[in-house]
């Protein structure tokens, strides 16, 4: 009768010593990686920023497919003062936030506002610049008082899953909002006449206005202002676990504000100060 | 004489049950499989049930899913009225006639319908004094009059081709057996070809439906909120995964109405092929 088990003998064996030099040589390869990275880390920290590419002069693409703008130079500016080796990610406005969970970067430097609703799923750092929104219209459409009581009746476009779209939906009822994927389409469809006015942050909109298409209109009423909506400014969101990162991030931000490296970036864009 | 024993014949081992071969083993895995994914897909949505983010958000899907449906039944419709005359005058004797209605469908089946959308949408915007001259800006103002539009055109392209090779597919033998029968070119038509012909296109055709069913999310991108405007916008929202699987499980459910419809309308184009049961 064959005993149990008793043909596994006849699989190879590890012989004395063996096996304890194989675990030896793999574990030392697991400390080995370990501390390498670990070394690195301590260098060069490893940064993944997202942003949207889609909305001048803050963040869009040149002709080469080159991130260029204002949150675009800030994040290379912070980078360097944190030691960071950063890359960059572009990622389309409606998914944004929910990439930054996923991981599929650390930080979203895109010009977003910060707000009560955003802050209960990420984490901001403080703000980096703070710039109202406003309304604008064709030129000669004789729109002066931008209430929404005033407003019945017309059509206005906003980028979707903004805070000017939120403050639309919430104080605008009963006047018609159009959502767009970008704010370029927006700013479109009131050049074509679709919609009437649009919402959307003043910088952006005057740098607009300066070009060929944005040339049929003009800001219209006062600068449209809601501590609730807007929140404090646009500040760099990150996964609420990262602390470090956000300690580090402001750090950095309060280093460039104070050696004049933010100034200078202010000074590329706008003649006046956007902080 | 002894009699024989029955029992001590040996006889062929009768196997029980079906063998274990590999198709099988593999079958049964993946249906494994994707018993699993449905069980985790299911619990998602049992476990993050939430009231109010359901109250909030599913009825503005409903209402996004029935801008859907309006939207791919105005486009089939249309498009069918426009696919007919254009698949005969694929056929026609004239050379022009031909190469017109040629070029057309070659261009919608040879583009993506989102450029197609865009083109439309975004393009009438730029020729805004132009339409208005002509009185169509009020048309090409409306989002989803422009998604139309595109549809329906997109859609007519398509059927055409499956009815152009549908009335080809109908014999020869039936033009001349309605010709001898002295019967006019359109009664040929009505009463002879098509019947023949939509047993043939009726496949392709439920395809194109779907096909349609799924490309109308494009209509979402024009700022459009049919389902997929609706889902993205909760997504953008909530940012809750779950409202695209919401989506999906609508989408589904047209596609399997469309195809239990269509295997009863096959049955009823081809009653007169079936053996009687006598």
């Amino acid at each position: 009768m064959k005993r149990p088990f008793e043909n596994l003998r006849e699989y190879p064996r590890w012989r004395k010593g063996e096996l304890m030099k194989l675990l030896k040589l793999f574990c030392g390869a697991i400390i080995a990686a370990v501390l390498m990275t670990g070394a690195a880390s301590a260098e060069m920290k490893k940064v993944r920023i997202g942003t949207e590419g889609a909305y001048p002069p803050f963040n869009s693409f040149d002709a080469d497919k080159n991130l260029i703008g204002f949150d675009i130079d800030i994040a290379k500016a912070l980078c360097e003062k944190m030691k960071a080796d950063c890359t960059f990610v572009a990622q389309d406005w409606d998914g944004i936030i929910p990439a930054l969970l996923a991981n599929k970067y650390d930080a979203i430097i895109a010009s977003m506002s910060i707000t009560a609703e955003r802050e209960k799923k990420v984490a901001f750092t403080n703000k980096y610049y703070n710039t109202p929104a406003r309304f604008v219209a064709q030129k000669g459409s004789g729109i002066t008082d931008t209430s929404p009581e005033a407003l019945k009746g017309k059509v206005i476009g906003a980028q979707s899953s903004t805070t000017h779209s939120t403050y639309l939906e919430d104080i605008y009822k009963g006047v018609e909002i159009k959502l767009y994927g970008t704010q370029d389409e927006a700013n479109l469809d009131l050049a074509s006449g679709r919609t009437d006015l649009v919402l959307a942050d003043s910088i952006v909109l005057l740098e607009w206005m300066k070009t060929k298409d944005g040339a049929c209109c003009e800001f219209v009423g006062k600068d449209v202002t809601s501590e609730k909506h807007f929140g404090k400014g646009a500040g760099i969101a990150l996964r609420k676990e990262d602390t470090e990162l956000k300690a580090a991030m402001n750090k950095a931000l309060a280093e460039i504000i104070a050696d004049g490296t933010y100034e200078k970036i202010n000074k590329k864009y706008f003649p006046f100060s956007i902080y | 004489m002894s009699t024989v024993d029955i029992t001590a014949v040996e006889r062929p081992e009768v196997s029980s049950g079906r063998p274990w071969t590999t198709g099988r083993v593999v079958g049964i895995g993946v249906l494994a499989l994707y018993a699993l994914i449905a069980f985790f897909l299911i619990r998602m949505i049992v476990v993050n049930y939430d009231t109010e983010f359901v109250g909030r958000y599913l009825p503005r899907m409903l209402g996004g899913l029935w801008i859907t449906i309006q939207l791919c039944t105005s486009a089939i419709v249309m498009g069918a009225v426009i696919a007919f005359p254009l698949a005969l005058a694929r056929t026609h004797t004239s050379r022009i006639i031909r190469g017109a209605a040629y070029g057309y469908v070659y261009f919608f089946r040879g583009t993506p319908l989102i450029a197609q959308a865009f083109l439309v949408y975004y393009g009438a915007g730029q020729f805004r004094p132009v339409l208005q001259d002509w009185g169509l800006w009020w048309f090409f103002r409306d989002a989803y009059n422009c998604a139309l539009f595109t549809f329906t055109l997109n859609t007519a392209a398509y059927q055409a081709e499956i009815l152009r090779g549908a009335i080809a597919n109908v014999h020869k033998g039936q033009w001349e057996g309605a010709h001898a029968l002295g019967l006019s070119k359109l009664i040929t038509y009505v009463r002879v070809i098509l019947p023949q012909a939509f047993i043939t296109a009726l496949r392709p055709y439920g395809n194109e439906i779907i096909f349609m069913i799924k490309g109308s999310a494009v209509a979402s991108i024009i700022t459009v909120f049919d389902l997929m405007g609706e889902t993205k916008l909760a997504y953008s929202r909530s940012y809750d995964f779950q409202v695209y699987l919401w989506a999906a499980i609508m989408y589904l459910a047209m596609v399997e109405v469309l195809r239990r419809c269509w295997d009863k309308l096959e049955v009823r184009l081809t009653r007169h092929l079936k053996r009687s049961e006598e």
